[in-house]
């Protein structure tokens, strides 16, 4: 998983509440063996014109040039700017896969879907709570100003804005902790790694047929 | 202070560290992957830019999906194409990582569970995982088994070790003798039909007393193979001289003097007198007959001499709703005699019964009988290119083909109906296979879970039987 600690970008604003799982990757995409791939099929429905299917190539597709990830100005952005109760509707962790494989590395919103919310941390998202009002200031700022950039600083807890402006916001200590070590369950695992090499040098000297035996 | 069971004895020695929130860390010996439950895992390793920690620990081979017809044309052969995916992104992953993969036209590919012990891939006093359920057959062996979820997969290859809470202790004790024409099938039916389908939830299960010590290897996979028919996440059988010899030879076994010191820590893996189990579940082995399900759970079993129980004869409403909608589901009638149902497709195999033992009871069976007018279909899939070719130096294949079963190439066929291979809608089937759930093995199929030799009585009858009628004559 990727570390989080600072990161600045451009920021995109989906002005719309209840942004629900289906909508960030609809189901035809589930059957894929990945799971990674899905950034092209992000927001699939409201970003292409036409119907879209797995394994489908999506560089001629026609695209819906009003939406905001269309637009030559919001290109590259990596923090979404989105409304209440993002990320709701069926649990699929492909909704924070596809946000992630897109490049996007935050999203802004007043609130979140819990499973969502939950999943994002698994998968090196941070998802930031902010007021109603400071959201909506975002959004006026992005409007207004073309290549809008978003500085997040997760060791102080803040959004700081091109003026300089900082938003704080509130993160469960733990999981500031993972993310800004990078560490999914596997990382936290590996955190005790030399456990694990010690428990491992001591069976191979017990049991040394269970080493080098199947190549 | 009590002695230890063997569960207890496995699981402390593979401890690697207890977490602060109580769960335990414990190191792997051995992964089984096979390409349904893997991709997302490889991928995972790859997005994250990790590398699996033990390259040797670990050992693949594609069955779940693979066509058990002719397929010397190889992957591209297959027509699915979600299967054909999943098989080459098994081959692509193994071949990527450097793990060793018996592809699917390799003589040693076969049913995850089936190949693992045959290679003494696993080995007594192991600790070993795959992404199925049914990796509990492995207990048999004497080694801590678990089935594990595909992020668990993930995890193992990356760590070498499994997060996990230690469960508590069963000892399920069969003594006696057990009758001819019963077999280790039906004692594991008899065993789910006693505790029921959740009685070993949260438990390992160690299948003790004299029926286990007279079982073969095979047997005792099949016993354990369907623990988790039970509940019960881990089967178990202790290790004696049948285990070491059933390993002795074996492709990954120890040679030499790592053999001479392999048997001697082995020789360990059994409870001690004096542990204390937190349940333990005595039954009469020799009064078990030969089992047949007639319901949509494996719970829902009785002899082959009863009758389909009647809701009238409950007084539970939950059981009463249930065996209504089971009745209904598999179209049959209360207080019909099992004898009585008719068949239309007859399964012999999945990781429980495809190994030599079962393929030898059956050939028994049906040897010099034709299969039944009213049978659409009657398969014989074995567990692997090894269990194949020992039938067919035995000469099975020639019977089963001779009485009119299909002789099949190895994999899991009918018994998830991933392949081709199907029960119609409506259509009943004898399956020697594990689960009998609504849609198991085909849409609308109903399924009644059998023995191989109840299942080759079946196809020979075209109803059910019980098989000490032919074997007796
Ligand atoms: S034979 Fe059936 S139960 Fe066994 S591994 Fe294959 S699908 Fe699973």
């Amino acid at each position: 998983m990727n570390k989080f600690t600072l990161h600045t970008g451009i920021a995109a604003p989906m002005d719309r509440a209840n942004i629900d799982t289906d909508m960030i990757i609809p189901k035809q995409f589930l059957k894929s063996i990945k799971r990674s791939g899905f950034g092209k099929n992000l927001f699939d429905e409201l970003r292409y014109l036409d119907e879209g299917l797995p394994d489908q190539e999506c560089t001629g597709r026609p695209l819906n040039e009003e939406f905001v990830l269309n637009q030559p100005r919001y290109q590259g952005s990596s923090v979404l700017l989105a409304r209440e109760n993002f990320g709701c509707g069926s649990s699929r962790e492909h909704a924070p896969w596809a946000l992630d494989d897109y490049g996007f590395r935050s999203v802004i919103a007043p609130s979140y879907a819990e499973i969502f919310y939950n999943n994002c941390f698994k998968n090196g998202l941070l998802p930031i709570v902010l007021t109603e009002e400071q959201v909506d200031q975002l959004f006026t700022e992005v409007a207004a100003t073309e290549g809008y950039q978003l500085t997040i600083d997760l060791e102080r807890q803040v959004v700081v804005t091109p003026s300089g402006e900082e938003m704080a916001f509130e993160i469960d200590g733990f999981r500031k902790h993972c993310l800004m070590n990078g560490l999914d369950d596997i990382g936290l695992t590996l955190q005790h790694a030399d456990d694990i090499k010690a428990y491992e040098a001591n069976r191979r000297k017990q049991a040394p047929w269970l080493f080098d035996a199947i190549k | 202070m009590a002695g230890k069971t063997l569960y207890d004895k496995l699981f402390e020695s593979h401890l690697v560290r207890t977490n602060d929130d109580g769960s335990s860390l414990i190191y792997i010996d051995r992964q089984v992957l096979h390409e349904v439950t893997s991709p997302q895992a490889f991928e995972g390793l790859r997005i994250a830019g990790r590398q699996p920690w033990r390259i040797d620990a670990n050992i693949a081979t594609p069955d779940h999906n693979v066509p058990t017809t002719e397929r010397s044309g190889g992957v591209d052969q297959i027509v699915d194409p979600v299967s054909k995916i999943q098989v080459k992104t098994l081959d692509a992953n193994c071949d990527e990582f450097g793990i060793l993969e018996f592809k699917m036209n390799d003589q040693n590919q076969g049913i995850v569970h089936v190949m693992a012990p045959e290679q003494g891939a696993v080995l007594p006093g192991c600790t070993a995982v795959c992404g199925d359920s049914h990796t509990a057959t492995l207990g048999a062996l004497g080694a801590l088994a678990h089935g594990i979820g595909t992020s668990e997969v993930e995890h193992v290859l990356a760590t070498q070790c499994l997060i996990t809470k230690k469960m508590k202790n069963m000892l399920v004790k069969v003594d006696g003798k057990l009758g001819l024409g019963v077999t280790p099938k039906d004692v594991i039916l008899h065993i789910i039909g006693v505790i029921g389908t959740a009685g070993g939830t949260g438990y390992a299960i160690e299948f003790g007393g004299q029926v286990f010590r007279d079982m073969s290897m095979e047997g005792r996979m099949t016993v354990s193979n369907m623990a988790i028919e039970a509940g019960a996440r881990v089967g178990l059988v202790a290790v004696d001289q049948n285990t070491i010899d059933y390993f002795e030879g074996r492709p990954f076994a120890p040679k030499g003097e790592q053999w001479d010191a392999a048997v001697d820590a082995w020789k360990d893996l059994v409870s001690d007198a004096d542990a204390v189990f937190d349940e333990v579940v005595e039954i009469d082995g020799a009064a078990i007959e030969p089992q047949v399900t007639w319901g949509t759970s494996p719970e829902m079993v009785v002899g082959v001499s009863a009758q389909v129980p009647n809701p009238d004869n409950e007084t539970d409403q939950v059981k009463i709703d249930g065996i209504n909608r089971a009745l209904e589901y598999m179209g049959l009638s209360a207080d019909q005699n099992i004898t009585d149902i008719q068949l239309d497709r007859v399964f012999i195999g999945s990781c429980t019964n495809s190994r030599i033992e079962d393929l030898r009871d059956a050939a028994k069976v049906v040897e010099g009988r034709k299969v039944a007018g009213n049978i659409i279909q009657a398969l014989v899939v074995p567990g692997s290119g090894l269990v194949k070719e020992q039938a067919e130096k035995e000469g099975l294949d020639k019977i089963f083909i001779e009485a009119g079963l299909e002789w099949r190439q190895p994999g899991c066929s009918m018994c998830l109906a991933m392949n081709p291979d199907k029960l119609g809608n409506g259509e009943h089937c004898a399956s020697t296979s594990n689960r009998n759930f609504e849609g198991r093995q085909g849409f609308g199929g109903r399924t009644h879970l059998v023995s191989p030799a109840m299942a080759a009585a079946a196809a020979v009858t075209g109803h059910f039987i019980d098989v000490r009628e032919l074997i007796e004559q």
